[in-house]
């Protein structure tokens, strides 16, 4: 299976862990990623250039997805938020043939048209539906028994459903917890999974943001989780590097590695973890990585 | 059909004055809405079971509550659809971010001093005309969504800002005032939109989606919230950390195709908040020793002058 690869600003920036772990990954569950056909595509704008202006995001949008249209490839995300914001845009798009006509023309000038066929898809939703769940089964070679898991999805990866298609594929709801179940780990259910993880008011306003990392790492540890995992750079950037100001807000010692989806898959696919550079957290997982007798 | 109902009691006067869960079993109709459960136990069952209803369809606003963790008007969810498929019960709990008096009976008070905060009539300019304020079709459409709030609260129950901070608007409130800054009839903007500029505002939303996806009637207030945000910079009030974030963004997206993340929170900050910049600093040396720094150097994307000619465009058209 070949995917044009939006790997999103985050994964390119202050997560190249997230990066790295994508393409050990996919190497293993024969997802051939193409690096290429998107090399120029832009930002989704994260909501936040949609804010300003929603028709320079839809367009800048549709290029992208006429991109991959042209390399006849369908797109993936590593992003709960590049999916989010491409499921809404693409939405748009393509329930309005005139509007998609009048984004069209912006498109032209650099030879590209979308014609409304890509259905971007993050790797979690990959896994589940594209490989499918017994195919992923049969890989992996390390069961991480024992393990204690906390999902957090992130918001863009499950509202609106309207745009991300739950309707249609409802096994979406619940594709993070199937992944954990199928690593051989215990899925922690606590009701802050789907929540915010305070990211986008970061620099707006840092007090509540930390409050919200605080809430829901101090939620799932003491719901007995040994570590959390995202399928959204943003929710790591805020629950790791945002964690020890949780910590101290909260007056309470918290130390909840946060995983990257990719970073979890590659444990249970029996990859080193140096190689998707689980040594480069700020919450070590240095003491999650001696548990399961996986050398750090 | 058998449902099963598992409800949170508190009752500050009685002898167990712990929020716990009640288990209830009944026989129901096919067609049953979670109210018709709830009021069928409290006339043949348990008659200390508190809620509040009143039309039962949908319009007075009265029965929000959390079914299985998530807002919504009782009156139209229906049993069938609410039963979780792993044959447990239905989870029934009083609405959230507001102080519960009893059972599934709130406190809508902070809730009514946030919508009644942004003056929620209208303030024309200008001499009292004959007959009605007119208005133009046309320029009232954009309000439908808006006015079809009916002031239920099920927003406000799973605002994930509200959750750390009563301080907050709240998205009922702030979708309120939107509903009066787009009204043409109202002459209050300047005033209106300088105090939703205000810590508290329109920039403490987190844009998580919990109230578009709650709502029972298709009022949307995050994305109202977000419109205020594009008002609110338009009338000039551009020296908030959330209109310097939204407007440094924008420009590295067009000056280089995608996000500098190291410039990103100085500039959201300001460069000359000096306590802001000091606060960066521990993560900073965090990041630089787990070596998670991003790429000193921010490097344009190839072709950038493709997406540069697109905001140049499009930004024409505005
Ligand atoms: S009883 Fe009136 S809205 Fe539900």
């Amino acid at each position: 299976m070949k995917y044009a690869f939006y790997p999103g600003c985050v994964s390119r920036g202050a997560c190249p862990e997230l990066y790295t772990a994508t393409l050990e990954v996919c190497n293993i569950l024969g997802i051939e990623l193409d690096e290429d056909s998107l090399r120029s595509a832009s930002c989704t704008g994260a909501g936040v250039l949609q804010e300003k202006n929603l028709r320079l995001g839809d367009t800048l949008n549709a290029r992208t997805f006429a991109m991959a249209e042209k390399a006849g490839l369908p797109l993936m995300t590593i992003c709960s938020t590049c999916q989010g914001v491409m499921s809404q845009a693409n939405q748009r798009l393509v329930s309005d043939p005139e509007y998609l006509a009048s984004i069209n023309e912006d498109l032209k000038e650099e030879g590209l048209e979308y014609k409304g066929t890509i259905n971007p898809k993050h790797l979690l939703w990959i896994i589940v539906e594209d490989l499918g769940m017994d195919f992923f089964h049969s890989k992996v070679v390390r069961k991480l028994e024992g393990l204690k898991l906390a999902p957090f999805y992130g918001c863009y990866i499950v509202r609106p459903t309207e745009a991300l298609g739950f309707d249609e594929n409802p096994e979406r709801e619940t594709s993070l917890e199937a992944v954990i179940e199928a690593v051989g780990a215990e899925v922690v259910d606590f009701p802050g999974k789907t929540l915010c993880c305070g990211f986008p008011i970061l620099t707006i306003n840092p007090k509540n943001s930390v409050k919200m990392v605080a809430n829901h790492t101090i939620d799932a540890k003491d719901r007995g989780a040994d570590a959390m995992v995202t399928p959204c750079p943003l929710c790591h950037l805020n629950l790791d590097g945002y964690q020890p100001n949780a910590s101290s807000a909260a007056k309470r010692d918290i130390d909840l590695p946060i995983i990257h989806l990719p970073q979890l898959v590659g444990l249970s696919l029996g990859i080193a973890p140096e190689k998707m550079r689980l040594n480069k957290h700020i919450v070590s997982t240095k003491k999650l990585l001696s548990e399961l007798a996986v050398a750090p | 059909m058998e449902v099963k109902l598992s409800v949170r009691r508190y009752d500050p006067e009685s002898t167990n004055t712990v929020p716990h869960f009640q288990e209830y079993q009944l026989e129901m109709d096919e067609a049953a809405t979670v109210l018709d459960a709830l009021i069928q136990i409290r006339e043949d069952v348990d008659g200390t079971l508190s809620l509040r209803c009143s039309c039962r369809s949908a319009i007075c606003g009265s029965c929000a509550m959390r079914v299985n963790g998530e807002a919504g008007l009782a009156c139209n969810t229906k049993v069938i659809d609410a039963l979780p498929s792993d044959g447990t019960a239905i989870v029934i709990e009083p609405a959230g971010n507001l102080p519960v008096i009893k059972d599934l009976v709130v406190d809508f008070q902070p809730f009514w001093d946030q919508v009644k905060s942004i003056e929620p009539w209208l303030q024309p300019a200008g001499e009292e005309p004959e007959g009605e304020y007119l208005a133009p079709d046309e320029d009232m459409l954009h309000l439908a969504g808006v006015v079809s709030c009916i002031l239920c609260g099920a927003c406000v129950s799973d605002c994930t800002v509200l959750e750390v901070d009563s301080n907050f608007l709240g998205p009922a409130a702030l979708a309120k005032a939107y509903r009066f800054v787009g009204d043409p009839r109202d002459d209050a903007d300047g005033k209106r939109l300088k105090a939703l500029n205000e810590e508290g505002g329109v920039w403490d939303c987190t844009r998580c989606m919990k109230c578009v996806e709650v709502c029972p009637k298709g009022v949307a207030p995050m994305d109202r919230i977000m419109s205020l945000r594009e008002k609110v910079m338009d009338a000039g009030h551009t020296n908030t950390n959330g209109a310097r974030h939204a407007t440094a963004f924008v420009d590295s997206v067009r000056h280089s195709g995608w996000l500098d993340e190291l410039k990103l929170p100085i500039k959201s900050f300001g460069i000359f908040n000096l306590k802001a910049m000091i606060s960066l600093i521990p993560l900073a040396i965090r990041s630089q020793r787990a070596g998670k720094v991003p790429p000193l150097i921010h490097k344009n994307i190839p072709e950038v002058e493709n997406v540069r000619r697109i905001f140049d465009k499009v930004e024409n058209k505005k």
